[in-house]
């Protein structure tokens, strides 16, 4: 049997129908609300000398809503205020404003029976140096009635190499999967992640990955904060860009790569064949095709299906043998950098940028 | 294996008493699998008790050398674990955001800090049978009205150091707090009034050290483990100290 049945125990949703992990005990019957909510979120710190005393305001809008069976990720830089709002949203720091519920409790006056319900795992580990993994989650599962294995977790993630190590000796990625395996123990319904790649090599990272998809598909809402493109693009069904303590985009990692025409005009395909080919062919009004450097060639402009296959049908005809062919459009960096950077136009995109690109040869 | 958390639940918290208790026991094993806070809670003690008796320091006060001595140590042994090494653990547990973490836990802030009573109060316990067995072989015979007397107070003494550590390990960085609570142990213990009388020493430093923490519950364990007397004064000055600096540490408590 695969590991994965570790956390599933989601039957396959038919239409109409609560899936049988929604009303599970009876006690997750309120389940098709949101997991979290967040509306018009408010964090002062202070007094702080450097303002002379004054407070400092490093949330003053953010809205979010987090939903069971999806990946919420907070993409912004470091400094946006994503750690603050997700440490409100955690009961671990007083809000100053606005209304915050968590399976529609207030998380300022959790009790335990609503930490049980949500796994935490913070930027910085919040684990004890001197502690060795294994008896740090022995521990922590002891705080549960009935938690999942230690020993089923400690496999699945990996920690049995290094589980009697003193977690001061540990790397940064395992420490992050010794700090995720304690977040998990009580198999949380609601599962928050500060940064949860920081650190980790890239073997830890599928890994992690891996196992965030499948708590995912397990049915849990899992709320990420990241200031990492890529791991947003990768991971998240739905992303909420934050910026200067404002949430300033939200939506699917597809709308928001949609949310500029610009981006669809600018569509950009680089192929690599022998240098000095006859490409007019391939041009129609509003694509534009030069070759940057001998066998190297650039298609720019709104590209659409038609134009690979006409494409395809050049190189039939042509006799070229292309040795490299890429699709690339706009990147969640390019969406990411016009919004934070207030401009009201997505910058062109590159044709060499690698992120988000379609390799087809 | 997996068959066995195929549908499993979401887990409930495990009870208040068991969490508290299970907490305790993970801290105190903490404590006494850490090398330095065994020289400080075990070595310097016995070396303390061992240096008072072999030399002639507490002659001409009326009583044995181990009779004055004893009660002293055991004093001396709630600061070294309740403000001494419970106020570095928790400043570097703030450091790390192991209280942040375990605080999102079903355990929470205050069975953390139920937690950590519970294993100082532990530790001391260790503390005490150890010490007394020393002692006893050294001729200590405390009166028994005495000794019922000593442990609520010796408690006592533990919480209010305990709350005094809290506080310190709650708002300086925790080098900080190394330095200060390091500190304080070295001054309570040779001039605060806890292992010796200040009287010792001069009158005029009594005068002042009554007034300390540290003075007063040497005062008190003194007055019950020697006399079998309740000094009332003394309780008041511990009791006080204890309520005062439990409030500032929640209001001032930083978890992060």
């Amino acid at each position: 049997m695969s590991p994965r049945d570790l956390w599933h125990r989601r039957d396959v949703a038919e239409p109409g129908k609560i899936p049988k992990w929604l009303a599970y005990n009876g006690r997750v019957t309120k389940t098709l609300s949101p997991a979290l909510e967040i509306s018009g979120l408010i964090k002062d710190v202070g007094p702080l000398p450097a303002l002379d005393g004054r407070m400092k305001r490093v949330v003053s809008n953010i809205s979010l809503t987090a939903h069971f069976g999806q990946v919420t990720a907070l993409l912004g830089a470091n400094g946006a205020g994503k750690t603050t709002t997700i440490e409100c949203a955690q009961g671990l720091q007083n809000r100053t404003g606005g209304s915050i519920s968590l399976l529609g409790q207030d998380p300022e006056h959790a009790d335990a029976a609503l930490r049980s319900r949500v796994g935490v795992m913070l930027q910085d580990g919040g684990l004890p140096p001197a502690a060795r993994p294994i008896a740090l989650l022995r521990h922590v599962a002891g705080l549960y009635q009935n938690p999942l294995s230690v020993d089923a977790l400690v496999e699945r993630l990996g920690i049995n190499e290094f589980s009697d190590t003193n977690i001061r000796r540990l790397s940064g990625g395992q420490k992050q999967r010794v700090a995720l395996a304690a977040s998990l123990l009580g198999n949380p319904e609601v599962l928050f992640l500060d940064e949860p790649s920081a650190g980790l090599d890239p073997q830890s990272r599928i890994m992690v990955f891996e196992l965030i998809r499948e708590l995912r598909d397990a049915g849990k809402a899992i709320i990420l904060t990241t200031h990492l493109l890529d791991d947003a693009q990768r991971l998240a069904d739905y992303v909420y860009i934050v910026d200067k303590g404002e949430s300033v985009a939200a939506g699917t990692v597809q709308e928001l790569l949609e949310s500029s025409t610009a981006a669809m005009e600018q569509r950009a395909m680089t192929f690599e064949a022998t240098p000095s080919l006859d490409v007019s062919a391939l041009l129609r009004p509003g694509l534009e095709c030069s070759e940057t450097r001998p066998g190297s060639y650039v298609l720019t402009g709104p590209l659409e299906p038609a134009d690979l296959a006409r494409f395809g049908a050049w190189c039939e005809r042509a006799h070229v043998m292309p040795t490299s062919v890429h699709l690339a459009s706009k990147s969640l960096e390019d969406v990411f950098l016009a919004i934070s950077d207030g401009a009201a136009t997505v910058a062109p995109v590159s044709a060499h940028r690698n992120s988000h690109s379609t390799v087809i040869s | 294996m997996s068959t066995l958390f195929h549908n499993a639940p979401p887990a409930h918290a495990a009870s208040l008493t068991r969490r508290i208790l299970n907490q305790g026991k993970y801290e105190a094993s903490t404590m006494l699998r850490n090398g330095e806070q065994l020289v400080l809670m075990v070595v310097m003690p016995l070396l303390g008790l061992i240096a008072l008796v072999a030399t002639p320091l507490l002659d001409d006060m009326g009583h044995s050398r181990v009779a004055i001595a004893a009660p002293g140590i055991l004093a001396l042994c709630a600061l070294s674990t309740a403000f001494t090494g419970q106020g570095i653990a928790t400043g570097f547990d703030r450091r790390y955001g192991v209280l942040r973490f375990m605080s999102t836990t079903p355990l929470g802030k205050g069975g953390l800090i139920a937690g950590k009573v519970i294993a100082v109060l532990a530790a001391l316990a260790l503390q005490v049978v150890l010490i007394s067995t020393v002692a006893a072989f050294m001729g200590w015979r405390p009166p028994l009205a005495g000794v019922l007397l000593g442990i609520p107070l010796l408690i006592l003494g533990a919480a209010a150091f305990t709350a005094i550590g809290l506080l310190i390990a709650g708002t300086v960085r925790p080098e900080a707090t190394l330095a200060i609570t390091n500190l304080g142990w070295i001054l309570f213990a040779a001039v605060g009034g806890i292992v010796l009388p200040a009287g010792k020493f001069s009158s005029a430093l009594e005068a002042y050290v009554q007034w300390l923490p540290s003075g007063a519950l040497g005062n008190l364990m003194r007055a019950a483990l020697i006399e079998s007397r309740l000094d009332v004064w003394g309780l008041i000055i511990l009791l006080a100290w204890g309520v005062a600096a439990a409030i500032a540490a929640v209001k001032w408590f930083k978890w992060n």
